[in-house]
């Protein structure tokens, strides 16, 4: 089966861990957060404030703000531009981010 | 060194590379400034340098070209002539009372900390961003973009799942299809609503281009290898799945632009990539006061805005593609050049990339009087289907805006709704409004391009960095 790795012959360095919400997950050297939890296969890591619905990426680019995130405690980071590092703690974003 | 002219150039995609390349030939001082980690814009997105991958070509269309630019801008860095920098975000730029130009910019990725530069002149070369029109559903995670689906695969080889439907108007569709196919995804349809018969009303505008009609036959034999199949005139009527896309709805269109009564199918998938064209980025020329036409920069023939010092190139001055970029972007540079060093231009310098200009805005033209959402897509608007993502404004909320409070501009209905005052400025919504609002989208003159932290705003014009 084909993959984009592959198709492209990636040959990263090994891969190293992240945790999602306290599980582990595998990330690649130069992987945003998006591109680690979607291969993860992960699609949502934020919850909207008003009714609660899941989000996740939608324009990919840093444009439309609807893949919040919280990384190392900081809430309200773009998952598709911020690039992941080993030991990096993802959290699923409820609402704000922030404690109120 | 010094005393030679500088050029800030914004953007390092088509437009900004041949913009830097032609200006960095004829003694122009160039720093090119550039979000992204490396150069390419959008549509060359390289993969990040530490995925080592080694062919990254297999995901992309004229490479020879981007090869060229690349290896341009190396040897410019190299030998001093530009300073290419990366992961800079531009927020504004400002013209100084005592002539020439300030480029306020954060350093990312965190986009806190602030630099500042100054620039005898600027190329505008900020590109563009996607239009979607919502339906029922594109909220669900597993719906993107049709370019953000192509973004998160070029630029970090990710895929968002193994079933892709694709869909919307425009020709990103087909790269954003076929691309998906060759990287295994499985695509079941590419919707388009377009009409294919219009094509051969098109038909002189369209055969001026025989390379285009050439790329366009490569992408018909690519559809069909990869057993995508295509479904024109139809388009996404809902997209199904409680935390996930787990399928879309799919009907025919009728003459008049309308779904068809009977004519929905379901198909499962777990990703949407969904679009309905493009819209230039034109942030930063609202804030310096640049003369916008509809939605786009306006320049003349030397991609002069009528701002001085400032200059325009590439999707930022209207849509139409890497290759109208790059002559629109080389004209820029040499025009910016010459007028920097204080010497009248003459355009027969940049003849070629005049004519090459001229023929792509007509077959852009054309096209995008081919490719059209359907006529009545905000009917599929749904009284609760949310239509502005960032502060969950539904449909039904713009409507009553719209017929009870008599909202009549996207800006009123903005105080009234909050639809286009969240985190992205109405960039994604604001089409959508506009169309249920019953008014043209018109430039919303943000002051600053992005998201700016209120102590770098209070500290901006303290210091300078030369």
């Amino acid at each position: 089966m084909s993959s984009p790795l592959h198709l492209a012959q990636a040959e990263p360095g090994p891969a190293f861990r992240v945790t999602l919400d306290g599980r582990e997950i595998e990330a690649l050297p130069g992987q945003t957060v998006a591109a680690a939890l979607w291969t993860a296969g992960v699609t949502s890591w934020r919850t909207t404030r008003d009714a609660g619905r899941p989000r996740g990426v939608f324009c990919g680019i840093g444009v439309c703000f609807d893949c919040l995130v919280t990384v190392n405690d900081r809430p309200n980071q773009r998952a598709c531009l911020l690039p992941l590092h080993p030991g990096d703690v993802i959290r699923t974003q409820e609402g704000t981010g922030h404690d109120d | 060194m010094t005393d030679r002219p500088h050029l800030a150039v914004l953007g390092a995609g088509p437009a900004g590379l041949a913009a830097t390349a032609a200006a960095a030939s004829h003694g122009v001082r160039v720093t090119l400034l550039d979000a992204a980690t490396r150069a390419g814009g959008q549509f060359y997105r390289q993969p990040a340098a530490e995925l080592r991958a080694r062919r990254p070509q297999a995901l992309h269309h004229q490479w020879r070209t981007w090869e060229r630019l690349r290896d341009g801008l190396r040897a410019y860095v190299t030998v001093g002539a530009v300073r290419h920098l990366t992961d800079h975000h531009v927020w504004c730029v400002e013209r100084r009372p005592s002539g020439g130009l300030t480029v306020h910019a954060l350093l990312g990725p965190e986009q806190e900390d602030p630099v500042e530069m100054r620039a005898d002149a600027v190329v505008l070369a900020t590109g563009g961003y996607e239009k979607v029109l919502p339906f029922p559903g594109w909220t669900l995670p597993g719906v993107v973009t049709a370019g953000g689906a192509q973004a998160m695969l070029k630029g970090t080889l990710a895929l968002s799942g193994r079933t892709a439907v694709v869909a919307g108007t425009g020709p990103l569709l087909l790269p954003v299809a076929t691309g998906l196919a060759a990287a295994g995804v499985e695509v079941p349809a590419l919707v388009e609503s377009a009409d294919p018969k219009a094509f051969v009303h098109r038909t002189r505008a369209l055969a001026a281009q025989p390379g285009k009609v050439a790329e366009g036959a490569r992408y018909a034999a690519q559809l069909l290898r990869h057993r995508v199949r295509l479904l024109a005139r139809h388009t996404v009527v809902e997209a199904h799945g409680t935390d996930r896309v787990e399928a879309v709805t799919v009907a025919a269109l009728d003459a008049d632009g309308r779904v068809r009564p009977g004519t929905s199918r379901r198909i499962p998938c777990d990703t949407l990539a969904v679009g309905h064209g493009m819209l230039p980025h034109t942030d930063l020329a609202e804030t310096l006061g640049c003369r916008l036409d509809g939605t786009d920069v306006h320049v003349d023939d030397e991609q002069r805005t009528d701002v001085p010092g400032v200059w325009a190139a590439g999707e930022t001055t209207g849509i139409g593609g890497a290759a109208l970029s790059l002559a629109e972007g080389h004209i820029a540079g040499r025009s910016a050049a010459a007028r920097l060093h204080g010497t009248e231009p003459d355009p027969r310098a940049w003849a070629a990339a005049a004519k090459s200009r001229t023929r792509l805005r007509e077959f852009f033209a054309a096209l995008g009087t081919v490719y059209a959402p359907p006529a009545h897509w905000t009917e599929q608007i749904t009284d609760d289907t949310v239509v502005c993502r960032c502060e969950e404004v539904t449909g039904g909320t713009v409507r009553e805006a719209v017929a009870e409070l008599g909202a009549g501009d996207v800006r009123t209905v903005k105080l009234l709704t909050r639809a286009g005052m969240g985190w992205c400025q109405g960039r994604v919504c604001g089409p959508a409004v506009a169309g249920l609002t019953g008014c043209g989208l018109t430039p919303s003159r943000r002051p600053f391009a992005r998201p700016v932290p209120l102590g770098v705003l209070a500290r901006a014009g303290e210091h300078e960095d030369q």
